[in-house]
């Protein structure tokens, strides 16, 4: 459990959270800049001083009530920023020794973490001769390297462009995958988030103002992160079926949730996972016959509410266990005379497949 | 050349080469605390730090004098020490330049200190290095050509001095008749010929001091290019 209430006053407003979060898995720091995730982070690896207290583990890193507090170079953190900050005056190896020679026993092995990042062909390199993407890397490795117990990321892609980001998503995937380490990763990017995160703890004004699993969250139509174009639920689904011929795989969330999605070539019974944008959702009272949308589900509406231009509405749509949220204009809501408690067909047309 | 002025050359390197040792071991700290500080006192200890280069070599040794001397605080301070006094020493010359000549050792490390980001200590602090361990790991390399400059300056500057000599150390053989002093009597006594060999050889020595700091410099813009 990673445990954390801090308190500071900053310009403009005060951060006061408090956040229990699971030892495991990915848990996102989610919000608008400015709104005091990353000093979340910094707080929690020693290098922000606000008032409070911080445990990993029951491991106590910072508590005020008895004038406690672990500088970092004594908390068993491995802390990665935008910027990478290699050392200019080593090469690749010369940098991963740097935290390997000061890790103690706790440390990683140095050649599944090579063969985990994809870095094993640029020892040799000097930090500024590698690309973005492989510098990000390298410093994941480095941080992993010093033997964490805690990884924490602050905005890890948002320095690289679009095509160096997804090169560097999929080893982010596999970090949590392959490693029993929990990380914290701040990100404002909503897409990350999607594809990474566990626990999500959304920010607002220094303040939490939601958290939960990623799925909870992202269902809300309450919250900040209903609105906007990458609005949509997340559900982990299982690739159940594969239609040969036509080059799809049915992907099932449960009994009465499946949809059909582009193969992408992963073994059956497989773990995935899914996105389902509202943009991308549009709601019916019967059945279509004669529609190109393969993917047809039938629900009950469970809650409607405005998005922020006044034309369009959100609607979630309970699927089984799981919620749809479709974005329509609000007349298409009052044509179909929507109310919760309605049986509806939702129509999915695009499917986003993460690991 | 006489063997008054081969002592004048060594005295003058001793002088010059203890001063910037010291210099190294007291200035670093300083720009140290003066690259990294948010205290208030910083423009106050920066002015200080800086006065030598304003100030002319004869103030900074008149008062120099009378600190020293039997009357002032510091004089009374190495007699209480059983040091005996400092003006008219080799020791007293030695702290005159080591204040003489701090600016030119403390703004060049200042300079390096501040171009190392923030970020690579934070780096270093989360890969479990304490506050030592990163001074020695990333910031002294990182800042190495601040130190060659640092470095070279400190004992050129040291070997220019003239008035702050005169007025603490005199014009004693083997004590503190450095280069400077040693030309400046040569002149006085109309001896051009001995005041040639040595002033030229200041030229050259300038020269060289000057190419090697401009090489230095153009290492030192390429460092702080990979650094950001």
């Amino acid at each position: 459990m990673i445990e954390a209430r801090l308190h500071l006053p900053r310009d403009g407003f005060t951060l006061d959270v408090s956040l229990q979060l699971p030892a495991q898995g990915v848990s996102a720091l989610f919000g608008p800049s400015g709104c005091g995730k990353t000093t979340v982070l910094r707080a929690l690896a020693g290098m922000e001083r606000a008032a409070g207290r911080v445990a990993l583990d029951g491991e106590l890193w910072q508590d005020d009530a008895c004038g406690l507090f672990v500088p970092t170079h004594r908390r068993a953190i491995g802390y990665v920023i935008q910027e990478a900050a290699l050392f200019p005056h080593l090469d690749v190896r010369g940098n991963l020794d740097y935290a390997r020679r000061r890790a103690g026993t706790a440390r990683f092995e140095l050649d599944p973490l090579l063969e985990l990042l994809g870095i094993g062909a640029l020892m040799a390199r000097r930090p500024d001769t590698l690309s973005g993407g492989e510098r990000q890397r390298v410093a994941i490795a480095r941080a992993l390297a010093a033997g964490p117990r805690l990884l924490l990321m602050d905005e890890p892609l948002a320095a690289l462009d679009a095509a160096r980001k997804a090169e560097v998503l999929p080893y982010l995937e596999r970090l949590h995958r392959e490693l029993q380490l929990p990380i914290v990763y701040v990100s404002h990017a909503i897409d990350e988030v999607a594809r990474l995160a566990h626990q999500l703890v959304l920010l607002e004004q220094g303040r939490v103002v939601a958290t939960g699993t990623v799925g909870e969250v992202l269902a809300r139509l309450d919250l900040p992160t209903a609105r906007g174009e990458g609005a949509g639920v997340v559900l982990e689904a299982v690739l159940a079926e594969r239609d040969v011929p036509w080059q799809l795989v049915r992907l099932q969330v449960d009994e009465a949730f499946s949809v059909w999605a582009r193969d992408p070539g992963f073994e059956l019974g497989r773990a995935l996972r899914v996105r389902l944008l509202a943009r991308d959702v549009s709601l019916t009272r019967a059945p279509q016959i004669g529609t190109s949308i393969g993917n047809q589900l039938r629900g009950t509406v469970e809650a409607i509410a405005d998005d922020d231009h006044p034309s369009l509405a959100l609607v979630r749509v309970r699927v089984g266990a799981n919620p749809v949220v479709a974005r329509l204009t609000r007349r298409s809501a009052y044509a179909l005379g929507l109310q919760p408690g309605m049986p509806v067909w939702a129509q999915v047309k695009t499917v986003a497949l993460m690991e | 050349m006489t063997p008054e002025d081969w002592s004048a050359v060594r005295l003058t390197a001793q002088l010059a080469t203890l001063t910037t040792l010291l210099l190294l071991l007291i200035g670093t700290p300083i720009a140290w605390w003066l690259a990294r500080t948010r205290s208030r006192s910083r423009p106050l200890v920066a002015s200080l730090v800086a006065m030598p280069i304003v100030l002319p070599p004869t103030v900074m040794g008149f008062y120099l004098l009378l600190l020293m001397g039997p009357q002032g605080p510091i004089g009374q301070l190495t007699e209480a020490l059983g040091l005996g006094r400092l003006p008219f020493t080799f020791a007293g010359l030695v702290v005159a330049s080591v204040l003489y000549s701090m600016p030119f050792v403390v703004q060049p490390l200042q300079q390096a200190f501040e171009a190392i980001p923030e970020r690579m200590l934070e780096a270093a602090a989360t890969l479990r290095a304490g506050p030592w361990d990163r001074f020695f790991s990333v910031v002294l390399p990182l800042a190495r050509p601040g130190f060659l400059t640092a470095s070279v300056l400190g004992f050129a500057h040291t070997v220019g001095e003239f008035g702050v000599v005169l007025m603490i150390g005199g014009n004693i053989p083997n004590v503190s008749r450095v280069l400077s002093v040693a030309i400046y009597g040569h002149v006085e006594a109309l001896e051009f010929d001995a005041a040639h060999r040595l002033a030229a050889g200041m030229v050259v020595f300038a020269m060289v001091v000057l190419v090697a700091l401009y090489v230095l410099g153009q290492r030192t813009g390429r460092a702080a290019e990979r650094v950001r």
